[in-house]
């Protein structure tokens, strides 16, 4: 198989390029992505990238693979690879520390503005805030990201102003807290999110919902916040 | 909250509504206008002039204008903010896009004035 690597060493090099590798994969076995990256690393130990988990939980190895941004380690090679071969480089729009890893201060910045936190001014109860079958399930499909990135390095409007929008994963998260029912600060969240930036410069063009490797719907919870907007000053 | 001052209210929710309601004034009207032409194939000028006569034409119209106008902002104003910034082009690009957005200002003032002259002047 021939793997693309995209390189770059800003400490040595003046600009990226793609590495050529050609490797032999055992055969019988579908491999993921990571493990093709864990294969190239014992042929040539300078590869950087970002792993931990391998199994699509941690969300460390977010990649733009063959064009597409996904998870590596819950990425087969055999659903991405075109005519045998495989096209790596880092997540799109975030600068490049080395390879594969990217800075991901943007995106973090942008976790941090909504709060991604219960904030509940009311007596804390002796056991805990309780929640009925109905109000939990509203968290449903919101919760579960991972923050991998794979959404926001995939959204244009995130590319153009990752300091002004929110982006899809930080929005998925404000919908999560603005949709809980422990929380009292929705009033004060909404306030945070009208400006024609943080939640509007969402176009609807759903491209976050496309790489979801959770298989989550920012574009459902970016409209959701818009009509909670609506209600509010209407 | 991220705030700017050229934006068309302001706030991202009015300019988001704003940009809805007048899609459907837009829309509404430009149906009905093109459904007219395809019951009337052969429209002449007296029947296309006595139809722009009428005041419920021309309240359209100028309805229409009118939204023309609010849509192209916020949807000029979405492009010049998303391509001409200073994270894309550097400390040139404030001064560009200011004249880029003055410049779509301009040009949909005389628009306006125009439509509303032709609409109102016939």
């Amino acid at each position: 198989m021939l793997v693309s690597l995209y390189r770059y060493n800003p400490e040595v090099d003046a600009k990226p390029s793609m590495q050529d590798y050609e490797l032999d994969l055992p055969a019988g076995k579908d491999l993921m992505v990571l493990d093709v990256l864990e294969l190239l690393k014992r042929k040539d130990p300078s590869i950087s990238y970002r792993r931990s988990c391998r199994e699509g939980v941690c969300g460390s190895d977010g990649m733009n693979i063959n064009g597409t941004n996904g998870l590596a380690c819950i990425t087969p090679v055999s659903s991405v690879a075109k005519n045998g071969k495989l096209i790596l480089r880092p997540l799109p729009g975030l600068p490049v520390v080395r390879d594969l890893v990217v800075d991901m201060t943007v995106f973090y910045t942008q976790f941090e503005k909504i709060e991604p936190y219960l904030i509940n001014d009311k007596p804390v109860p002796a056991i805990e805030r309780l929640q009925s079958p109905e109000e939990r399930e509203k968290l449903d499909g919101l919760y579960e990201c991972i923050l991998c990135a794979c959404c926001s390095t995939n959204c244009p409007s995130f590319w153009w102003n990752p300091d002004k929008f929110v982006g899809p994963a930080g929005l998925l998260q404000a919908y999560r807290f603005l949709a809980d029912s422990r929380d009292t600060a929705t009033d004060a969240r909404l306030a945070e999110l009208e400006d024609p930036f943080s939640v509007f410069r969402c176009r609807g063009i759903m491209n976050c919902v496309a790489v979801c490797p959770k298989g989550l719907n920012p574009t459902r919870a970016i409209g959701h916040i818009r009509s909670m907007l609506l209600q509010r000053a209407s | 909250m991220v705030t700017n001052v050229t934006s068309f209210g302001r706030s991202g929710l009015y300019d988001w509504v704003m940009q809805r309601i007048t899609a459907v004034v837009l829309g509404v009207y430009f149906i009905a206008l093109f459904t007219y032409l395809l019951l009337n194939p052969d429209l002449d000028y007296q029947q296309w002039h006595a139809l722009f006569s009428t005041t419920w034409v021309r309240i359209a119209s100028l309805a229409a204008l009118l939204s023309i106008c609010a849509h192209a902002w916020v949807g000029l104003w979405t492009i010049s903010t998303d391509y001409l910034t200073t994270y894309l082009l550097g400390p040139k690009a404030t001064v560009l896009r200011l004249l880029f957005q003055a410049g779509s200002v301009v040009l949909m003032f005389i628009y306006l004035v125009w439509g509303i002259q032709i609409l109102w002047g016939m």
